[in-house]
């Protein structure tokens, strides 16, 4: 034991092993927040001077100057409003037969199975599926209804695992004790296991529904208008959506819709960001007064 | 309160689950004296709370317990104790039925509960649970205030006025000992409490049902040892008004805390009887060789 190192001895090669992967694991996510830096930037760039309060004010128009987005904003927001009231009963019911009622069984593997796979299903599926079922079998026509129904088909997969997850991240202990003082099942779910899950359950409510914002494609599969000079103003009304005004935009030849079409993109990730800072801050505020 | 046990003594190295039992000295666990534990006469003359007849426990075709038979007096500590995996907690949650919780399982013969078949198609779990408290090994308070996890039982019983779930919740913090430490702060979270606080909040939640019989499973395991005193202090108080059934891993606690003691290995109850004699004159020798810790 005389031939110990001192202290300051150092490997060459593990320092410049370590110093690479360092910088390698860095530049991958410099390289991720370049690039959306890079397009923010592009974006408010080309929508200044076009998002004002007017254009949030103003219905659709074939003269650039006198376009806006009022229409499409306000057909995101019944959007959004109503797959939330469909989706998340549905999808929180769901999420707690399967992980506090259904037995282990067979059947149950086969539906957890079918929802994991359903949640990876291409959106513009479920447009189509939405097309055939609620526009035309049940006849909802192109209305925001149909539109919300089929947000609902793919923003469901999403509430039902994220919910899942929250509903098991709940120790056994606690609905143990529950049963212990007595309570019944639903008791134990409605007073304990929801509550405890709350946050987890409100996250991923938040962040499927901010999908479902961004969604284009099912809805131009079921029918959203790109020029809808009203807001929609009951269920069975036409309604646009604010990706789909967006995409309208871009796509016409004049440069002058090219800038309207950053501004809605503006007015879309205002949007988002907002919403993802609820999600945020639903999670840090109750998340934290609980720990296991 | 004039049972309180004045003797606290240090763990004996025999406690340790860890020590060499071979080379371990032989140590019997010592009776603490004039701390009002019932002799086996009384413990005789004690109203049967419990009675289980012939019992047998299934976990799907594996047998965890055979043939139990043994009576619970009322307002008496009975410990439960030896080795990990003897099947004294799988006993334990026979009396409230937790084991139904786990799918497969079974039970043959009889537990009766003042006359009562737990295991009758006609007994209601709910009301059981109610009359059958539990505590934990691990501290389980609800991510709630204090207040609210000791209402727990009282308000889904369907008391709903808060002047009278008040006075529940202070008469069952009091009578777990807590009450003066928690008092000032009765909306705050219980997950802010100590290890030891939790315990007693967990022993106050399952009072606050008012229930006979008190099951606690492994209740100090997990405390520090002055956290540990204050349950036991408390289980000496409870057992004037409650039926405790008590399992342990510690002799020495088993000793100090209980009135009858039973053995168990192996899913076999191999002796029961008053703690006092059980500890200084077991009738079986594997009864000897388990609370002198010559194995375990």
């Amino acid at each position: 034991m005389s031939t110990k190192l001192d202290i300051y001895t150092t490997k060459r090669r593990g320092r410049f092993i370590n110093f690479l992967f360092t910088s390698v694991c860095f530049l991958a996510t410099m390289a991720c927040v370049l690039m959306l830096l890079v397009l923010i930037w592009n974006i408010i760039l080309q929508g200044k001077g076009w998002l004002s309060w007017d254009f949030i004010e103003r219905l659709p128009s074939r003269f650039p100057h006198k376009a806006g987005i009022k229409s499409a904003l306000w057909g995101s927001i019944w959007l959004i409003s109503l797959t939330a009231m469909f989706s998340v009963p549905l999808g929180v019911g769901a999420a707690v037969y399967l992980e506090e009622y259904a037995p282990k069984s067979r059947w149950r593997k086969l539906i957890q199975l079918n929802i994991s796979n359903l949640a990876g299903v291409p959106s513009i599926v479920y447009g189509i599926l939405g097309l055939g079922l609620f526009v035309r079998a049940l006849a909802f026509e192109r209305s925001v209804l149909s539109g919300a129904l089929t947000l609902t088909l793919v923003v469901l997969p999403i509430i039902i695992l994220a919910s899942q997850e929250a509903l098991r991240s709940v120790p056994d202990s606690i609905r143990r004790s529950a049963y212990a003082l007595g309570a019944t099942r639903w008791q134990t779910v409605w007073y304990q296991v929801l509550p405890a899950s709350l946050p987890g359950i409100m996250t991923g409510v938040i962040l499927s529904l901010s999908r479902a914002l961004g969604e284009a494609a099912p809805l131009i599969a079921v029918g959203a208008m790109a020029y809808v000079p009203f807001v929609p103003e009951k269920l069975t009304d036409e309604f646009t959506a604010l990706p789909i005004q967006i995409f309208n935009w871009t796509a016409r030849p004049q440069e002058d819709f090219h800038h309207l079409a950053a501004a809605g993109i503006l007015v879309l990730l205002i949007v988002l960001v907002s919403m993802n800072a609820i999600a945020v801050f639903v999670r840090h505020k109750y998340g934290k007064k609980i720990r296991w | 309160m004039a049972s309180t046990p004045a003797v606290k003594k240090i763990m004996q190295p025999s406690d340790k689950a860890t020590s060499d039992y071979s080379k371990a000295p032989m140590v019997r666990p010592s009776i603490p004296e004039g701390k009002g534990m019932r002799t086996a006469d009384e413990l005789a003359q004690a109203t049967e709370k419990i009675s289980v007849r012939d019992m047998s426990f299934y976990y799907s075709e594996n047998r965890a317990l055979t043939d139990i038979s043994l009576s619970i007096p009322e307002r008496c500590v009975t410990a439960f104790i030896g080795p990990s995996g003897c099947g004294k907690s799988t006993f334990l949650r026979c009396f409230n039925r937790m084991n139904d919780m786990i799918e497969g399982t079974r039970v043959d013969g009889e537990v009766l509960l003042e006359g009562q078949d737990i295991y009758s198609s006609r007994t209601d779990i709910v009301t059981l649970r109610k009359r059958i408290g539990m505590v934990f090994q691990k501290s389980t308070p609800f991510p709630k205030s204090i207040f609210d996890n000791v209402s727990f039982g009282p308000k889904i019983a369907g008391i709903s006025k808060k002047k009278e779930l008040y006075e529940i919740v202070e008469r069952s913090l009091q009578r777990s000992a807590l009450w003066d430490e928690v008092k000032d702060r009765l909306s705050e979270s219980a997950l802010n409490l100590s290890g030891g606080q939790q315990q007693r909040l967990c022993i106050a939640r399952a009072l606050a049902n008012d229930p006979d019989i008190l099951l606690m499973d492994e209740p100090a395991s997990a405390l520090d040892p002055a956290s540990t005193a204050r349950i036991e202090d408390l289980i000496f108080e409870l057992k004037e008004q409650y039926t405790i059934v008590i399992v342990t891993h510690n002799m020495q606690q088993a000793a100090r805390v209980s009135d009858q003691a039973a053995f168990f290995y192996q899913g076999l109850l191999v002796e029961s009887g008053a703690t006092e004699e059980l500890f200084t004159n077991p009738k079986k020798q594997q009864t000897e060789d388990y609370i002198t810790g010559r194995f375990g």
